[in-house]
């Protein structure tokens, strides 16, 4: 059976542009002859970290989408353990609602646009917002 | 003390708050999953301390404040979002 996975990596900030490169290059030849199929990847380049991880406040974020089977997602966290390049990753299995979430993401990535959280309807967040925000205070001032 | 109701005279009118009614923000917008990797999106559903608020506050339905919780967890894990902070807005 074939599932959709996503997985975000942090690596060190030490790294230079070709460095990162070809660890993006390894992980990602690493799922394909596995029988694994790269749906999608982007590149969040140097982000802040919100907090210190191995004395280190700044990282390299890449997020690769991908299908494959549920066993093979063992062996790929086991490469990520073992490369010291790799601060920190996270793979997650994507359900039938996050699969079209990432779908829309890509889409509203394309058109150059910022993805809302929304999956089908674009939604009128501006005045949920709002609510939510005089929600809070009513509720410090009991 | 024979003061009935109908003598007791307020300068005042008594002020009757009435609360807004809280609605699942998730519903009403028709969302289904909630992003990890959105950390602005999130934050709304934080205090400043980055603690998690509760569903008496945010008025998220149940189904939704489970799936908020694993979204900002998984946040935090990435370094998205801290454990724990102070003056995060």
């Amino acid at each position: 059976m074939i599932k959709q996975y996503e997985t975000v990596f942090i690596a060190t900030p030490v790294l230079s542009d070709e460095q990162m490169k070809e660890a993006v290059a390894k992980y990602t030849q690493f799922i394909t002859e596995n029988g694994g199929e790269i749906v999608y990847q982007e590149d969040w380049g140097l982000k802040q970290l919100a907090y210190p991880i191995q004395h280190k406040t700044s990282g390299f974020y890449y997020l690769i989408e991908f299908k494959a089977a549920p066993e093979f997602v063992s062996n790929l966290e086991v490469q990520f353990k073992r490369d010291e390049r790799i601060i920190r990753f996270l793979t997650v299995a994507l359900d039938k609602d996050a699969v079209a979430y990432a779908e829309h993401r890509r889409e509203m990535k394309a058109s150059g646009k910022k993805a809302e959280s929304a999956a089908p309807a674009p939604a009128k967040d501006n005045d949920v917002e709002l609510d939510i925000e005089v929600d809070i205070e009513e509720a410090k001032e009991d | 003390m024979a003061q009935t109701d109908a003598n007791i005279r307020y300068l005042n009118p008594p002020t009757v708050e009435v609360r807004k009614k809280k609605y699942c923000r998730f519903k009403k917008a028709g969302i289904k999953y909630v992003d990890y990797k959105d950390p602005e999106f999130l934050k709304k559903f934080l205090n400043e301390q980055g603690k998690i608020l509760p569903r008496r506050i945010t008025g998220t339905s149940l189904k939704f404040q489970r799936k908020v919780a694993q979204a900002v967890k998984r946040a935090r894990s990435l370094a998205l979002l801290p454990y724990v902070t102070d003056l995060l807005k």
